[in-house]
């Protein structure tokens, strides 16, 4: 029997009066890789934000292995934001972005064992040479290596990425899936991403789910990518429908 | 030096002192998180806001500041519900509530059937009106910032970004509301020594200072508190030796380090 990891039912996310989702459906064995795609706007950020319960979910249910994100606990979930967002003119050092993963606080001081986990997250994607460094002088590539290392403390069971590759040159960019990987193969964890990027979808991820404010497709990644479903998430939303096969 | 040595000696400078440099922790602790968030239009608009909460006090022939701190916390407490709960802009909240909290105050005052000399010394500050009481309050309010300092961290997170810290399963909202509430309060108590007029700018002036040379965000607070506690000692003594308002001489000593801190400040920050 396979085990629930991520689970999604009959969600309706609405923002005032706009339905931002409606009617999404799936469900994600443990271990598996989900690749969230479609067009702007079409509640791909949404869907993991209502999973981390950052907006007001009206109908359905997310759950976690069976269970509420709540009765789950917030720290085996890790969740990796767009770095693009995220205010640089914060006074933080790397290696206190990722402490405040373990933490879940930001550090007044960081105590020598917080140091030593937080240094062997930023080992573990590569950055233990910025640990030091002021988050406004490192590139956007390297702030979403530290966010990565942020989203990985605590040993999380899920973890949730919202278009982590956002400002990463192609090189960094395989390094940072190579990592997710490596990281939900020793951990067994459930993974959650979205992304704008099919080829990704396609090399990477067990499933997909192809948003465009409802769902329109779920499945293995070459039963969702179809031409026509592609079409179908994309005709209404403006957007010229890029080759199957290109970038997203 | 020994005009200030000798009024050292006087009860209004001793309490001046400690009142002063209670308040100038806690305003400046407060202050690395007004000016990370970028509230310094809502520490100017609680300032201005608490002018109707005074003027009722003077008109009603009661303590002033025991009217203006829950007039203050109220004007807090809506700006947050309106700026949660309705697609009206914080800046706009802000600039509503304060406009009307003064032209509140300014009818206030005028149906106060006698003149008050004491409005004024609200606006702009008098370490003469600096009373026991008042220096009991700052320093209650530091012993409440002490004993919020496990909140620190819990702020500073939501502070970093808001929605990493509701991720991880803080209630911002509550924690957002109990900061402006904390700067409302710290507002009305400074008002003695700043005035309103000035006593928005005493919370962010240090914080912006401490800023400029700082990496990291404990460093900054721990700056910012101790220019904030150096900028009273020194505004209250420049106050007295060269006869000047003490609130004016206060924020001007702390624009001083402010500039310092800008033409020195390390690489990097």
């Amino acid at each position: 029997m396979t085990v629930p990891g991520f689970e999604v039912e009959n969600l309706t996310v609405e923002y005032g009066r706009f339905t931002a989702l409606a009617g999404v459906e799936l469900s994600v064995p443990a271990g598996a890789f989900l690749a969230v795609l479609g067009p702007n706007g079409a509640g791909k950020s949404t869907l993991v934000k209502a999973a981390l319960g950052l907006v007001p979910v009206v109908s359905g249910a997310i759950r976690f292995r069976g269970l509420s994100r709540a009765a789950l606990g917030p720290s085996r979930i890790g969740y990796v934001p767009q770095a693009k967002t995220l205010d640089r003119s914060f006074p933080a050092l790397a290696i206190e972005v990722v402490a405040s993963g373990i933490t879940r606080r930001w550090p007044f001081r960081l105590t020598s064992k917080q140091r030593a986990s937080a240094m062997a997250l930023l080992g573990r994607v590569g950055m233990a040479d910025v640990a030091t460094r002021p988050i406004s002088r490192l590139s956007g590539g390297q702030l979403q290596r530290v966010f990565l290392a942020r989203g990985l403390a605590g040993d999380p069971e899920f973890v949730l990425l919202d278009e982590p590759a956002t400002g990463v040159d192609t090189p960094a960019e395989e390094d940072l899936y190579r990592i997710l990987l490596e990281y939900r193969e020793a951990r067994g964890a459930t993974v959650v991403m979205v992304t704008h990027d099919w080829e990704v979808a396609r090399r990477h991820a067990d499933l997909a789910v192809l948003l465009n404010r409802i769902q329109v497709g779920f499945g293995p990644p070459a039963d969702v990518l179809t031409p026509e479903r592609l079409r179908a998430a994309y005709r209404h939303a403006g957007h010229a429908l890029p080759e199957a096969g290109a970038h997203g | 030096m020994g005009d200030i040595v000798a009024m050292l000696g006087h009860g209004f400078m001793q309490r001046a002192l400690a009142g002063g440099i209670a308040i100038g922790i806690v305003a400046s602790f407060l202050g690395a998180f007004v000016v990370q968030r970028r509230l310094g239009y809502l520490a100017g608009g609680l300032s201005h806001a608490a002018f109707g909460g005074v003027a009722l006090g003077i008109l009603l022939g009661v303590a002033p500041l025991a009217v203006a701190l829950p007039f203050t916390i109220a004007i807090a407490v809506a700006i947050h519900a309106v700026q949660d709960r309705s697609p009206i802009s914080s800046d706009s909240a802000i600039g509503v509530f304060f406009s009307v909290s003064m032209a509140l105050g300014i009818v206030f005052l005028a149906l106060t059937p006698r003149y008050s000399a004491d409005a004024f010394a609200f606006l702009f500050g008098s370490i003469l009106s600096v009373s026991a009481w008042d220096v009991a309050a700052a320093w209650a309010l530091l012993i409440a910032s002490v004993a919020s300092m496990p909140l620190w961290g819990r702020w500073a997170m939501a502070t970093f970004d808001a929605e990493l810290a509701r991720a991880d399963g803080h209630p911002t909202r509550r924690h957002d509301l109990l900061l402006f509430v904390f700067l409302a309060v710290v507002i009305v108590i400074s008002i003695k020594i700043v005035g309103m007029v000035l006593a928005g700018a005493f919370t962010v002036i240090p914080a912006a200072a401490a800023r400029l040379g700082c990496v990291r965000f404990s460093s900054m607070t721990m700056l910012s508190v101790a220019i904030g506690v150096a900028s009273v000692v020194l505004g209250l003594c420049g106050s007295v030796a060269f006869n000047l308002p003490s609130g004016a001489t206060i924020i001007l000593v702390q624009a001083v380090i402010f500039l310092v801190m800008l033409t020195v400040r390390p690489r990097g920050t």
